[in-house]
């Protein structure tokens, strides 16, 4: 308890429970706000309901995915360029 | 005659005093230069203001035009606050060639020919490298020579299409082109090379980091840029640049979410954003290009304050890697909330500049029908909240608690960042301030409370992805690899073999050199050598001494050889 109240508030568990509270409920609001305001799509799929949230999370995991995938190819220690360039 | 003066002479002048004065006198060029800049760029009436003959091409320094002048205006913008932002802690020789830097971008603004385009490019690329080398570790010093080595390859290929161009034309005149022959291809590879373009996107990661928490304001700023604007006056609408543009995006994005350092991530998220006004120069219509030049606009400023933001955290702390890093907002709580506006805006939020301006490159995929382009945009939108937009700042300020104490921003960077943050909030709110700037006349309406309903869906719910994927994106202290791996390692290690070959071809000759040599003396020994000398053992074939009869003999012989081979 003692060590909750020392650390910046920002930071309590408290607070990061509010947070995650707090932010569902705006993620729900936006899409459900879509039946008030409705989205003119351009190309149809985009009209479709919660299209911007399914689209933007999938896309984000996907990029996600692949930054991952690539990451076990291309992944190297900080001093892999070192031997090369020292001797140069 | 003052017409011949670019604007970018002033910046020359500033580059040139600095050196010169001292302290507050110092500061005061510092600061003074860039706005004369400033004031001197609107005095620049459309059209060209005069034209020398030089060798025979109309040669004219100086034309105006609404983007170049959008494009000069925030140039000099960014030398002001990069001035401000930079002028108690960097030295002078880094000054001074920050503003030379610039000097060459607002050159390139009002060249009015491929000529005098070509010689500003070149002024950028020598002091922007200087400034790479500004950051004064070994590994600046290596970045910034394959920095250079990089920028002067991509001038050799522009000049060359130039050269082409304008023995084909006979015409040195800056005119939309399209990448149809060799000579265009040239111009336009010349050019992508400083826009970052596959595949030689590494140079700008690699460099841009290297360089001092203030160098890196000014590198932010002004080489991609400039290239944006080449495209825009020269490639206008060339459809390969569609898809050049949205590699560079998706590129951006990935070796982003994949990086550890800092200010790696923002830049490969330079790479990322011009990748968006590439994309908008293919596109071609008059939205598009206003789309191009007000995203550039605003990106510059954006960007600069997030390379700001992250410069103060190196500057305080020393350290610019994730791993590092985190729970600064404690102690750096404006530096903090910089990094946040300049974050937001980047992600294009609703009123911030991002917003306003990107937006207009969607629009116009969509008036072209170009649904594919279009979803790309849409998803990279989100892609850039994920690497640029939160984690940027949750890494840097928020995450785990790194245990660093450091204190907030000194008042001069403190203030150069609210600069900033102030314009990307002001074009957020107010959007005609940079419509008005614009080449073509603006039809478009950013707010709509649908389209910012969708792009709080598309946005809030990449939030959601980050914190959610957060155990995915785990940071290592590791470094990707790139495309300049084929020259950082293999060139490396070809040059190697290629090296040990010639040392072997050349210990060979050595060798058979040597043993040449001394059959040469035995053989001078064995026919030639002094038999009068003391030491001489009387043994030189022609050396010794021969008796009358044999003598005879030999004469008679050669003789008569000669007769004989008188008569064939």
């Amino acid at each position: 308890m003692n060590q909750e109240n020392s650390d910046h508030w920002l930071v309590r568990p408290k607070t990061i429970r509010g947070m995650w509270i707090g932010g569902s409920v705006l993620l729900a609001l936006t899409v459900v706000l879509q039946l008030v305001v409705p989205i003119k799509g351009y190309f149809g799929v985009d009209g479709w309901f919660g299209f911007g949230a399914a689209f933007g999370f999938v896309a984000c995991l996907l990029m996600v995915l692949v930054a991952k995938g690539l990451g076990y190819v291309l992944k190297r220690r900080e001093d892999y360029y070192q031997d090369s360039e020292e001797s140069s | 005659m003052t017409d011949l003066l670019s604007p970018a002479l002033w910046m020359v002048l500033g580059a040139l005093l600095i050196p010169v004065f001292r302290g507050h006198l110092r500061t005061a060029v510092l600061l003074g230069i860039p706005l004369l800049t400033l004031w001197s760029v609107w005095q620049v009436a459309d059209g060209v203001s005069g034209t020398v003959t030089f060798l025979e091409y109309a040669i004219e320094p100086v034309e105006g035009s609404p983007v170049r002048r959008l494009f000069a205006t925030v140039f000099a913008m960014m030398a002001f606050l990069g001035g401000l932002y930079a002028f108690k802690t960097a030295k002078w020789f880094e000054l001074s060639a920050a503003y030379a830097y610039a000097a060459g971008a607002i050159g390139v603004c009002f060249a009015g020919d491929l000529i005098t385009l070509f010689l500003y490019w070149e002024l950028m690329a020598l002091f922007s490298t200087v400034l790479v080398w500004c950051g004064g570790t070994p590994a600046a010093r290596a970045a910034g020579i394959r920095y250079a080595i990089m920028h002067l390859l991509g001038g050799v290929i522009l000049k060359v299409g130039i050269e082409g161009v304008v023995i084909s034309t006979g015409s040195v005149q800056i005119v939309p082109m399209l990448a149809t022959d060799f000579n265009t291809w040239m111009i336009l590879i010349g050019i992508l090379i400083n826009a970052a373009a596959p595949p030689v996107s590494a140079w700008l990661s690699d460099a841009y980091p290297e360089s001092s928490h203030t160098g890196s304001v000014f590198l932010s700023a002004f080489t991609t840029k400039t290239a944006v604007l080449a495209l825009l006056m020269l490639f206008p609408g060339e459809q390969v640049l569609i898809w050049i543009g949205l590699y560079m995006i998706m590129y951006g994005i990935v070796f982003a979410l994949l990086e550890n350092d800092a200010r790696r991530i923002l830049a490969y998220s330079i790479v990322n954003q011009v990748g968006f006004m590439v994309c908008a120069i293919g596109i071609g219509t008059q939205m598009a290009l206003n789309g191009a030049a007000a995203h550039a606009f605003a990106h510059i400023i954006y960007k600069a304050l997030l390379f700001m933001s992250a410069g103060v955290v190196l500057y305080r702390t020393g350290k610019s890697r994730c791993t590092d890093l985190g729970g600064l907002f404690r102690t750096m709580p404006l530096t903090t909330i910089m990094g946040i506006i300049g974050a937001l805006s980047i992600s294009s939020f609703p009123l911030t500049s991002g917003f306003t301006t990107k937006t207009m490159i969607s629009q116009a995929a969509v008036d072209e029908q170009l649904m594919v382009v279009y979803l790309l945009l849409t998803a990279a939108s989100a892609g850039v909240f994920l690497h640029a937009g939160i984690k940027f700042p949750w890494f840097v300020f928020f995450q785990k608690d790194s245990g660093l104490r450091p204190k907030d921003a000194p008042w001069n960077m403190a203030l150069a960042m609210g600069g900033c943050a102030f314009i990307c909030i002001l074009l957020g709110v107010a959007p005609g301030l940079i419509y008005q700037l614009l080449p073509y006349p603006v039809n478009y309406e950013p707010y709509s409370a649908y389209k910012v309903l969708f792009y709080l869906q598309l946005l809030l719910f990449s939030g959601l992805a980050f914190f959610i994927l957060l155990p995915l994106m785990k940071r290592t202290e590791t470094i990707s690899l790139d495309t300049d791996w084929f020259w950082r390692r293999l060139g490396h290690a070809g040059w190697g073999v290629v090296e040990r070959l010639m040392a072997s071809v050349s210990d060979k000759a050595e060798r058979a050199g040597a043993a040449a040599i001394d059959y040469g003396n035995y053989m001078a020994r064995r026919y030639l050598s002094n038999p009068h000398a003391e030491d001489s053992l009387e043994t030189s074939v022609f050396g010794r001494s021969w008796t009358i009869g044999t003598t005879a003999l030999w004469i008679t012989i050669l003789l008569s050889g000669y007769t004989f081979a008188y008569y064939i």
